[in-house]
């Protein structure tokens, strides 16, 4: 037992930095994600039949090519092309890339709740594309994605555990490099588990106060 | 343009204005898109990707046995044995979840909470890495296979407990009022509808197992993957080699989904056509 802390203890900023890579891969992945999804769902449902065509394309290659392949493809493959990134900023474009394929369906189904009334209602009143998308369909659609972006995220957080087999030093790169020096794999693959469930309980948690909190809003709102 | 919802929310019906700005978009976005395939396609040919010998290799009928014949063969095995494992385990424990009985309640719930949250990589490694030191030594089929049943059976689990809460209650209470115990009324009235319910989703499942088995990948079992890695050790033509394998996942994966979404029309309008409660309530089709 001694050891297992002796073990914890001298590798604790080691252990530490795989949690905030693993942090910094899930949050760089989802908010590019969500930022990319977003324009890309605007593609797939403009009247502009090539960004229609792209977001198309684009949708169901990264939606449908398993993500270890996609990391394998940036980490080894781009290089023969000339394009060498960072290892860490490798495994956030594959996650941003799988991600905002999923989140892109996720919005698109989200504006598709929306009753085509409220836009023809701020279009009446003059707002112009950005406007009526930022301050009416965004906000409602929001409602009903709340959910599914909960699980989106928790799809990113478990997704960043593959970039640890392409060498990024996440916690499961982590703790599978101090179990090759000692040989204490239970401990350690429970606690990178105990990160992982803590991370995933934690994003529930804040997804149900982030549906009370609009769904609330929502109330306000009708009066 | 038969549109989404989505699309008639975004944008307004165009007048003649709106067509000509339409249509002007166009030419320019597929300009652009033009442009960006040009981008990447002389990327390749400037590093000398391009190169015909380095293509040609794919047409080798020993390149196509290996990656079509043993590397696809080898994951669609994988595949449906986990499926084959994981899905009746999911059933159960999605049952188990929604049982009464707390002890058998709490146990499904936490083995499914567990497994949903953990990375199948770290299950991977664990039965790569730690179960060996108690002596537990698998075949690289089922290190590969049985993390993918664990991870697999938990999101499975969740599917089928949806399923089985969206069957209409008035269901069970019918089933009950005709003197039906409740392993009868799950049997035979609940669980054939939530199945129907659930097909679309398992068939989504079935593509994350298949995604899934890349980490043949790390535990070096033959699936399409782990040729390519051969492949690539062997000739060195790395973005060649994954790019392909890549197509060769999107097209199957590609394949399940549209089997799935075309499962989701026809059960749609087959489920309401079977509802009499649902006609009686509003006649009007």
């Amino acid at each position: 037992m001694n050891q297992i802390w002796q073990m914890l203890g001298d590798n604790s900023s080691f252990l530490l930095n795989g949690v905030l890579t693993t942090v910094g891969l899930t949050i760089l992945g989802f908010v590019g994600a969500l930022v990319i999804g977003t324009i890309v769902a605007v593609f797939r449902v403009s009247p502009i039949t090539p960004l229609r065509v792209l977001g198309t394309v684009y949708v169901e290659f990264f939606r449908n090519v398993p993500l270890l392949t996609l990391l394998i493809l940036i980490v080894f493959g781009l290089p023969d092309i000339g394009l060498l990134i960072p290892l860490f900023w490798c495994g956030v474009l594959g996650l941003v890339l799988a991600g905002s394929a999923f989140i892109c369906e996720t919005v698109r189904s989200g504006i598709n709740t929306i009753s085509v009334g409220q836009s023809e209602a701020a279009r009446a009143l003059g707002m112009s594309f950005s406007t009526q998308l930022r301050l009416i369909i965004l906000p409602q659609a929001f409602r009903t994605m709340v959910q599914p972006l909960v699980n989106n995220f928790i799809g990113i957080l478990i997704g960043s555990s593959l970039a640890a087999a392409v060498g990024v030093s996440d916690i499961t790169n982590v703790t599978q490099q101090l179990n090759i020096r000692y040989a204490e794999a239970v401990v350690l693959f429970l606690l990178s588990g105990a990160v992982y469930l803590v991370f995933a309980l934690g994003a529930g948690g804040v997804g149900s106060w982030l549906e009370r909190l609009v769904s609330k809003s929502r109330i306000g709102s009708a009066r | 343009m038969a549109a989404d919802t989505a699309t008639r929310v975004l944008f307004d019906e165009p007048g003649p204005r709106g067509r000509t700005r339409i249509l002007i978009s166009t030419v320019v976005a597929g300009v652009l898109v033009v442009l960006l395939v040009a981008g990447a396609v002389y990327q390749f040919y400037v590093h000398g990707q391009l190169v015909a010998y380095k293509w040609q290799f794919f047409t080798y009928s020993a390149i196509i046995q290996r990656l079509l014949v043993d590397g696809i063969g080898n994951t669609f095995l994988a595949t449906a044995v986990a499926a084959v494992v994981a899905f009746p385990l999911g059933l159960a424990l999605a049952l188990g979840r929604l049982s009464k009985q707390p002890v058998l309640s709490k146990v499904s719930t936490a083995w499914i909470e567990f497994f949903r949250s953990m990375p199948m990589i770290l299950v991977v490694y664990a039965f790569l890495l730690a179960l060996p030191r108690f002596g537990l030594v698998l075949p690289v089929f089922w290190m590969l296979v049985v993390p993918m049943i664990l991870v697999s059976s938990a999101s499975t689990a969740e599917v089928f407990r949806a399923g089985i809460k969206a069957v209409d209650k008035g269901q069970w209470e019918a089933a009950q009022s005709l003197g039906m115990g409740p392993g009868l009324v799950l049997t035979q009235i609940v669980l054939p509808q939530a199945f129907r319910i659930v097909l679309p989703n398992l068939l989504t499942g079935l593509v994350s197992l298949l995604k899934d088995s890349t980490l043949g990948y790390i535990v070096s079992y033959g699936e399409l993957m782990q040729q390519g890695k051969e492949l690539v050790a062997y000739y060195h033509y790395m973005i060649q080699t994954y790019l392909v394998i890549a197509l060769i996942y999107v097209v199957i994966n590609w394949l399940l989904t549209r089997l799935a979404s075309w499962l989701q029309v026809r059960m749609g309008t087959r489920r309401v056509a079977a509802g009499p409660i649902v006609v009686d309530l509003e006649p009007a089709q």
